[in-house]
């Protein structure tokens, strides 16, 4: 737009303007009269998002995605998805001259004669790794802090979707090179479909086109890996970010935070360059461990051979608990009647159990509410030992999913550790049982003496361990308040609200049927929230102040807190 | 607690009532806290210290990328490959300089954010999720608009046909993923193997036939049927029989993998009186010498680990331990039937021959198993 003329060279309805232009804002101009986007820029540009480390973990996966998503374009222009045998004759000298498949061929291809090839593929190796890791440590932290409540529950439920598509995406990936250890995993993985009932034979012929191992699983996964879940995990992920944006980021509790606003820095800039530095950072890191740690080395395995396999073959640890629990099934649990055989050892663990989990999980939200009644929006964050029962819930789950990850890794363990395998599966056989409800129980204590201590530190102060001596000549401890923003955590807590069950006859005299759901929601309403502390009371507070001015009666100096007096609290 | 006399009043003193009077946020919440001006806000000369780290890290990223492409060109790799602390060079120098050079990004942007831009944070208001009444109001006027003109909730018949018509739509799609798998699936195939009365085994690498007079006690050989092993020209042979007859054609190089997961045996030579006899195996062992299936029946796991002393054949997958003493049977782990057992015979010169096909589908599982 030229400034010297005065002429209008639009159709608006705005005089041209003088003055001094501005590449950007020709730009803006440029877009916005084509795209209108002005009206969305202005809402989010300077839009706020709470700080904390923890919302970071998200960024991880996001990030680790991009990176995936770039090395992975770079390692599809190498590889060759075939399994048509050829002989190999390239730099790696113990491999050449065997018979090996295309894929496993031009795997090695990439590893030893593409410059920066092996870099590529060591960096989506561990950025797979990265990216499910920080996807599942994200989702406890949206768990435990109750980020997933309403208006989040859609969020949460993609989230729990993204984390699935991402297993599958790494299983599908890591069996692509065919190289031993991942052909042992994809006909493990015949033997999970063959265990499905009554459609597993088919599956397991509609999957490979053929009797195990047939020839179209290596191009069949590919596209699937390549194409279908990134293309799903894509999409996904753009519906978590907008609703993300829309919903905007849940806070912390804290001085000048409350459910109606949100406190942080603004968009641009300061969040942009966070969030996007970070992006440099996760991609840093990722080309520094492709560079400096080996990761699947798949030379050192050979090709796939259906008669051959190493000791100590294990999956990718994102896979390992399902494959720990497939180990320590006692294998009488397999039943055959009336001509059929139900290959209950394989579909219970890996079919049937991690779809009950994965079903829980996208349902928690759904049931929390259920058993909570709570209809409102939430967007601060609770404390985890402010929700005793569901932060034990979690520890529940995580105890499930380490005892079952070491039950993957039991000959590992049972060699370094010079331990009996027998032994080590007896005893992970009861604890994949016990020892979930014994963290549950031990959580949910542990977060009940935390709510204990803090409320009363609310009330009396905290310890300065500071020992006095009275003009009596008795010792007493001085106490401080806390400082206005933990006070404020503490007392300003939302009250836990017990459900009632609603009176038998209701108020036109008619019986109420006998609801059972009805119980059994009171039921578990009760077991959540029952054994909880609650924040002091106005009347607590009023009543401690009074507690300790009857006992001292006089102002103490103490530091730098300016409102000490009545701090001070001899042993109660 | 200074503004304790703020506190609203609770009637029950005590505090111990089940719902209390909660106490008001803003009572409690004390405002946002006073900004606090850092080193770089009040100092020019921490100031432009700042400045110059940050323009200094984007500097280095530039060197690495610059050096990233000198590594790229400098070191080889494949046959003669160069090292470094054994590393691969290439792969260490390039993995270095590209992540070194997006750190310094990275680590630069993040530092300009913390140190030079505004740390000052700012409020904004949360609306809740819903729209407002409005809005609904006028939603739900334009849904019932457009529906009630469509006229679908008045014609019940082609409502009602359309949606037998999109259901059906999707048949043709589900239909066409039918060839996937082979013509023929059925469980059937699974039954049979490539053995077949009068084959011989051989050893899985070489190739060749196995005497009873090699096998000392305790020696473990690893087989496949004659004609699943390519000869030295990397050709199937044809099975020949005992009394010299083919016993099928050659197979096709396309079938071998199938076929050897399915064929792949264990060949293992225990003392004759450790063999539990059971009444329908009664001859099947040669000296002492016994075959099974080497596919785990857990979830198709080649069995590889032999404990010498006995006669426990461990999957190093899930660690299903079968005894070969006493017709393969399951001691442990979670395969849920035993390792089948093949008939053995040796003919006039000692070489071991299989009576027949497994009496039993091979490796893992499946509905139709029976």
């Amino acid at each position: 737009m030229s400034t010297t003329s005065k002429v209008a060279d639009t159709n608006g309805g705005t005089a041209a303007r003088s003055g001094k232009p501005s590449k950007v804002g020709a730009a803006a101009n440029w877009a916005d009269e084509r795209l209108g986007l002005a009206g969305l820029a202005k809402k989010n540009l300077r839009k706020v998002f709470p700080d904390h480390w923890s919302f970071m973990l998200g960024e991880i996966a996001l990030w680790s995605f991009v990176v995936l998503l770039v090395t992975g374009i770079f390692l599809t222009f190498w590889f060759n998805p075939s399994m048509t045998e050829i002989e190999y004759q390239g730099s790696y000298a113990p491999l050449r001259g065997s018979y090996i498949s295309e894929a496993f061929n031009s795997s090695l291809h990439i590893s030893f004669d593409v410059r920066g090839g092996l870099l590529l593929r060591q960096m989506h190796h561990w950025a797979a790794h990265l990216f499910i890791g920080s996807m599942l440590i994200h989702m406890m932290r949206v768990f435990l802090t109750g980020a997933y409540r309403k208006p989040r529950e859609i969020n949460w439920v993609i989230g729990v979707l993204l984390l699935t598509l991402g297993t599958l995406e790494g299983f599908t990936g890591y069996s692509l090179p065919d190289d031993l250890l991942s052909g042992t995993g994809v006909r493990a993985a015949d033997g999970f479909v063959k265990s499905i009932p009554v459609i597993g034979t088919y599956g397991s012929f509609l999957l490979f086109g053929d009797e195990f191992p047939g020839h179209s699983i290596i191009p069949r996964l590919y596209i699937i890996h390549v194409l279908l879940i990134p293309g799903l995990i894509l999409g996904l992920i753009a519906a978590h970010m907008l609703l993300l944006v829309y919903h905007k980021h849940t806070q912390w509790p804290g001085p000048g935070r409350t459910e109606q606003n949100v406190v942080g820095f603004p968009m641009l800039p300061v969040y942009a360059a966070k969030a996007g530095g970070f992006f440099f950072i996760v991609f840093g890191a990722t080309a520094l461990m492709g560079g400096l740690m080996t990761i699947n080395p798949i030379w050192m395995y050979g090709p796939y051979d259906p008669t051959k396999v190493t000791a100590g073959s294990q999956p990718d640890w994102y896979m390992g608990w399902p494959d720990g629990l497939l180990r320590i099934i006692p294998g009488w649990t397999e039943v055959s009647f009336w001509g059929v055989t139900l290959a209950l050892p394989v579909f219970l663990t890996v079919i049937l159990v991690p779809t009950l989990i994965i079903t829980f999980l996208i349902l928690y939200p759904f049931i929390d509410n259920w058993i909570s009644g709570d209809k409102r929006e939430h967007h601060l964050l609770q404390r985890p030992r402010d929700t005793p029962a569901r932060t034990g819930l979690m520890a529940a789950l995580v105890t499930f999913y380490v005892l079952a990850l070491f039950a993957g890794g039991n000959d590992i363990i049972a060699i370094r550790l010079d331990l009996s395998i027998n032994q080590i599966t007896y005893f992970l056989r009861a604890a994949i049982f016990l020892g979930p409800i014994l963290a549950f129980w031990i959580t949910k204590r542990w977060c009940i003496s935390l709510q204990r201590h803090a409320k009363e530190q609310a009330l009396h102060g905290y310890e300065t361990g500071i020992i006095e001596r009275s003009p009596e000549g008795a010792y007493s401890e001085r106490h401080l308040p806390l400082p206005d923003a933990k006070q404020a955590l503490i007392v300003g807590r939302e009250r836990d609200q017990l459900l009632e069950l609603e009176p038998a006859v209701d108020k036109n005299g008619v019986e109420r049927p006998h609801n059972r759901k009805e119980r059994l929601r009171l039921a578990l309403n009760r077991f959540w929230f029952a054994d909880n502390l609650q924040p002091p009371t106005a009347a607590e507070l009023e009543a401690a102040h009074h507690h300790h001015d009857g006992h001292d009666g006089h102002e103490l100096e103490a530091g730098s807190h300016d409102d000490d007096r009545d701090a001070l609290v001899k042993g109660h | 607690m200074s503004d304790q006399s703020n506190l609203p009043a609770s009637g029950d003193g005590a505090g111990h009532s089940r719902v209390p009077e909660p106490l008001e946020d803003q009572d409690v919440a004390p405002g946002l806290p006073a900004h606090v001006w850092r080193p770089t806000d009040v100092d020019p000369k921490a100031e432009k210290r700042a400045e110059r780290q940050v323009a200094g890290l984007f500097v280095f990223s530039m060197i690495c990328a610059v050096l990233f492409v000198v590594a790229y060109f400098s070191f080889s790799i494949g046959r003669e490959i160069d090292t470094f602390l054994g590393f691969g060079a290439s792969n260490l120098f390039l993995g270095l300089t590209l992540g070194l050079g997006m750190l310094a990004i990275g680590v630069g942007v993040i530092q300009w954010a913390r140190k030079l831009m505004s740390d000052v944070e700012i409020a904004e208001l949360r609306h809740p999720a819903a729209s407002s009444e409005e809005d609904r109001e006028t939603t739900l006027k334009a849904l019932t608009a457009g529906l009630d003109e469509s006229g679908i909730g008045r014609r019940p018949l082609i409502r009602n046909t359309l949606l037998g018509a999109l259901a059906f739509a999707g048949v043709p799609l589900v239909v066409a993923l039918r060839d996937l798998g082979p013509r023929n699936m059925s469980a059937s195939r699974l039954e049979k193997t490539f053995w077949m009365e009068g084959m011989y085994i051989v050893r899985d690498v070489l190739g060749t036939r196995i005497n009873r007079a090699d096998l000392e006690i305790g020696d473990l050989v690893n087989g496949e049927p004659e004609g699943l092993v390519p000869n030295s020209e990397g050709h199937l042979p044809a099975p020949i029989g005992p009394d010299g007859e083919e016993l099928r054609p050659a197979l096709d190089h396309e079938q071998l993998l199938i076929e050897k997961v399915k064929s792949a045996v264990i060949v293992l030579r225990m003392s004759p009186g450790d063999i539990v006899r059971n009444p329908d195996r009664e001859n099947w062992d040669v000296d002492g010498i016994v075959c099974y299936s080497k596919i785990c029946t857990h979830v198709g796991c080649p069995i590889a680990l032999n404990e010498q002393q006995t006669h426990h054949l461990l999957c190093p997958c899930h660690q299903s331990t079968f005894d070969l003493a006493d017709s393969g049977k399951v001691v442990f782990g979670p395969a849920g039937h035993s390792l089948p057992q093949m008939h053995l015979a040796a003919d006039d010169e000692g070489y071991l021959y299989a009576m027949g096909d497994f009496d039993e589908p091979v490796g893992p599982s499946y509905w139709e198993r029976g």
